[in-house]
């Protein structure tokens, strides 16, 4: 045993999309408030295993914040109660010796659940093949220097370029909207002197694709904002609808690539 | 066996250009008669999937997680190098190979390592084309800065986030060639064989995270971009998933592994907290600019600091001995990372080390905060700071940080010749996975820079040679190679599925990890390996007889992947091992106590131990057979690197 925490969790457990799931609760023993949350899962699987039980699943990979791979819905929060960090970053000693911790998977129809608490993400991939791209091949691009990008243009495209694409936004939000998500993109390159070309078309393209997937449409209250552990900003939603209803409306997009030979 | 690396005759300046030229070409018509099977997504496996797909190739993709964007390339924070010379502070192509060789202790070839400096220049362009935001100067031109083993500003960076960014770009040129039906995308679909065929590696057999399902791919081409293997260590900064699987079972179908024991270990990540701990974090090594490091006089002001009795900014100047500055005055603190990792282990060793468990040397910014501000400091390092204070709870503002070094790449990994085709012709290795240009040691932001040179500007011309010798005559999954291959991989997993012991895969792991950490790790003695090889093989056969696997092969089963995993690392660390053993030499990554200068240095012994090590899987439980590959120098002048 590596500490002295003892806590109940009450953990959703679904063996698959097929059947229907329902909350168990565990016993965490010996808990150290150095472990991180998802180590303290690792000891609670390592129990269940050895009496031969199933262990809770749940994604995980990098383990320091950055693929986007870990979830979980913690006490009511995405990735737990703590602002800009992931489950994996959040540490046991944001919770006190005694408390029941609620876990839930990623609650959106558009992410079907694949075991437990881990959730199936395949609509995040669609909608960037739809169109989070700069149509370029490999080979045959001008020297890196050949563009010049304002450093404040730079700066703010690489804010919008940091998200990990883990979904949080999806689960914070009432309507399981995604566009904090596809905003991200959109900004990213349609700031940037690269995406340009394909500005209104990108917009489009992501935009129909987020509405095949199931999710749905903005609330306006922000909550996505709050639990992005990579704090994306709101106000890339309100670039993406510029861009969106300019392309709609004046049918820019036709007029942008016949000017940019897109 | 004879192992030709096919090196280009000629000058080094133009090998690659007359290599382009005489490698074969597959016509534009045909290309699309080709199916090429690429597993791993990161920056190799993504550029090269996407590059394929552009020229017209039919690709199948492959990755164990939910998407290909979250490969662990994804986690590479500092830099990649280029040769752009956009500082005109005296870089070139050659300086940039220069210090690669030099880097590496002299053990890469010269050939790979100046195309790999060449083609660097290309990849910045690329990049940006992509809408990759690196960081940009006022004028709106791209910026660099310097990193460890380099004397000029050759570092594009995107924040510390730019493994991240580079493989965004690599994920959406990946995601147009998916858009644009070339390349098909599994994912959540571990590989888990090599299926080979009249010598020729003709598909993959996979198992389908989510079914259970086995399951044979075939394709004209494999290429594997499935990383390295740090995590034979348990504890490393790799990702919890990154594994030797895809490689190992590459290795047992025929594919020589290149120098297995050149691991490098990174001198400033936070120290383990306790048994629980799954994964260590990396601070990146930029922090020793201003940081010093530094560890008590003596093994009793260090127990007083272990029992929180005094806390660090108590310890007088006299009481301190900042034994890098000390040790190398011309370097300090900026020693390389080698260098820099075995001393804090010898402070260690010698009872001064700090933090609860004793394995920590102290990073100190107090001097820095005094000299340039707090808020300067902040400016610098403020998101490592952050990470910093997550993660241990202490304020380094306050108190210095505590590091400890800890495994984070392996220069070693799939033997294979300059057109990057493993000995198993049609079975290509990229990034990471593969054992070249690197040699014993790789420097800093060198890692995304060969990754993505493997998989744009390499391999996109050397693949097309080969194919265009074959032909388009597709070999598919009715031959009797795949049913058997199938039949290996199912009868693996029923071994697995009917371990019902008393510990867990995740705990023969971490078994693994001390042997690997304590005798095959910073530094080796020929005493310690030949114990470490006893303790793997009783540790292998424990394994096979009491680790615990739970549930079924039909459903989502991370106890499995876990075990075949683990049963794969243990393999692996017994031939780490016997590398380590055979090389009674230091070079880079690899410390044999036995062999250092006076000063305490890695001491190469060129006359014996300048090749290649190729090892030839011989069977189950059988010795490997070692075949050498010579380096020839042609360029450089070797030369014993000190630092003092």
């Amino acid at each position: 045993m590596n500490g002295n925490m003892n806590l109940t969790l009450k953990v959703w457990r679904q063996k698959n999309a097929q059947t229907a799931g329902k909350f168990v609760t565990y016993k965490a023993e010996g808990i150290s408030p150095d472990m991180s949350f998802l180590e303290m899962l690792d000891v609670v699987n390592e129990g269940l295993t050895l009496k031969g039980d199933e262990p809770i699943h749940f994604d995980h990979d990098c383990r320091e914040g950055i693929c986007g791979m870990c979830s979980l819905y913690i006490n009511g929060h995405p990735h737990g109660p703590k602002r800009a960090i992931t489950t994996c970053q959040l540490h046991m000693r944001s919770f006190h010796d005694g408390e029941t911790i609620t876990i839930e998977p990623w609650r959106a129809t558009a992410f079907p659940i694949v075991k437990d608490l881990a959730v199936d993400r395949a609509a995040f991939d669609r909608i960037q093949q739809a169109g989070g791209y700069v149509s370029v091949n490999t080979g045959g691009v001008p020297d890196g220097n050949a563009l010049l990008i304002p450093k404040v243009i730079a700066d703010e495209a690489f804010n919008s370029a940091t998200c990990i694409g883990c979904g949080a936004c999806v689960a914070a939000c009432k309507n399981a909207s995604a566009m904090l998500f596809v905003s991200a993109k959109i900004t990213q390159l349609g700031l940037l002197p690269q995406g340009q070309p394909e500005r209104y078309r990108r917009a489009q393209s992501m935009v129909a694709q987020m509405d095949e997937e199931g999710f749905g449409n903005c609330t306006n209250t922000g909550a996505c904002e709050a639990e992005c552990p990579k704090e994306i900003k709101l106000t890339n939603i309100a670039r993406m609808n510029n861009d969106y209803f300019s392309a709609k409306l004046f049918r820019e997009e036709e007029i942008h690539e016949e000017q940019h030979g897109g | 066996m004879s192992l030709d690396a096919k090196i280009p005759q000629g000058p080094l300046a133009e090998k690659w250009s007359k290599h382009k030229f005489n490698l074969k070409l597959v016509n534009p018509a045909n290309k699309r008669k080709y199916d090429i099977i690429i597993v791993g997504t990161g920056l190799a496996g993504a550029s090269a999937a996407a590059s394929l797909a552009e020229l017209g190739y039919n690709v199948k993709s492959f990755c164990f997680q939910d998407s290909p964007r979250r490969a662990h390339s994804i986690a590479a924070q500092g830099g990649i190098n280029a040769a752009k010379n956009y500082q005109n502070d005296g870089d070139s192509v050659y300086r940039l190979f220069y210090d690669t060789i030099k880097g590496g202790d002299y053990r890469a070839r010269e050939g790979n390592v100046y195309r790999l400096a060449e083609v660097s220049v290309n990849i910045i362009d690329q990049c940006v084309a992509q809408g990759v935001p690196f960081a940009r100067e006022y004028g709106g031109l791209l910026d660099n800065r310097s990193f460890g083993g380099s004397q000029v500003s050759r570092t594009f960076y995107a924040r510390g986030q730019t493994g991240q960014q580079l493989l965004l770009g690599a994920y959406s040129a990946l995601n147009r060639q998916i858009h644009a039906g070339k390349v098909k995308m599994y994912t959540r679909t571990e590989m888990l064989d090599v299926v080979v065929v009249d010598g020729h590696a003709k598909g993959i057999v996979t198992r389908n995270m989510i079914t259970g399902e086995i399951e044979s791919h075939a394709g004209h081409a494999v290429l594997l971009c499935t990383g390295g293997y740090s995590n034979v260590f348990y504890l490393s900064t790799n990702a919890i998933g990154s594994n030797v699987t895809a490689a190992w079972r590459a290795h047992k179908r025929g594919a020589f592994f290149g120098n297995p024991c050149y691991t490098q270990i990174h001198p400033t990540c936070i120290p383990v907290t306790g048994d629980h701990q799954s994964k260590l974090t990396l601070m990146s090594e930029s922090l020793r600019n201003d940081g010093r490091v530094w560890a008590p006089k003596t093994p009793e002001i260090a127990e007083q600091l272990r029992k929180g009795l005094l806390k660090a900014d108590q310890v007088k100047e006299d009481d301190r001995d900042y034994f890098l500055e000390r040790k190398y005055p011309a370097f300090g603190n900026l020693v390389p990372r080698d260098v820099a990792s075995r001393n804090a282990k010898e402070m260690v060793e010698d009872g001064r080390g700090v933090g609860a468990s004793g394995f920590a040397v102290f990073l100190d910014f107090a001097d820095a905060i005094k000299r340039l501000g707090e808020e300067t400091v902040k400016a610098k390092y403020g998101n490592l700071f952050d990470m910093y204070i997550q993660i241990t709870d202490e304020n380094p503002y306050k108190q210095p940080m505590r590091i400890y070094p800890a495994v984070h790449y392996t220069m070693g990994g799939l033997w294979v010749d300059y057109n990057l085709s493993t000995n198993v012709p049609g079975l290509y290795a990229l990034g990471e996975c593969n054992f070249s240009d690197h040699g014993a040691n790789r420097l800093g932001a060198s890692a995304l820079m060969q990754g993505l040179s493997d998989g744009y500007f390499v391999i996109p011309y050397t693949l097309g040679d080969y194919l265009a010798t074959i032909g388009p005559k597709k070999v598919d999954t009715s031959h009797p190679a795949f049913e058997q291959t199938k039949k290996d991989v199912l009868d693996h997993v029923n071994k697995l599925l009917a371990l019902n012991g008393t510990k867990t895969a995740e705990a023969y792991h971490r078994d693994l990890g001390h042997i690997m950490w304590e005798y095959c790790g910073m530094a080796r003695t020929e005493e310690g390996l030949i114990k470490a090889k006893e303790l793997i093989k009783a540790l292998k056969v424990d394994f096979w007889k009491n680790a615990k696997v739970v549930g079924e092969n039909e459903e989502v089963n991370a106890s499995l992947e876990r075990a075949g995993r683990v049963a794969d690392f243990i393999e692996l660390g017994e031939l780490m091992v016997d590398d380590a053993l055979m090389r009674r030499e230091s070079c880079g990554g690899h410390f044999r106590v036995e062999s250092q200068t006076e000063g305490g240095e890695a001491k190469r012994d060129d006359e014996n131990f300048a090749f290649v090590a190729a090892w030839e899987f011989k069977g189950e439980s059988q010795p490997e057979e070692l075949h050498k590959e010579q380096l020839v120098f042609e360029s450089v002048h070797l030369s014993q690197r000190n630092y003092a």
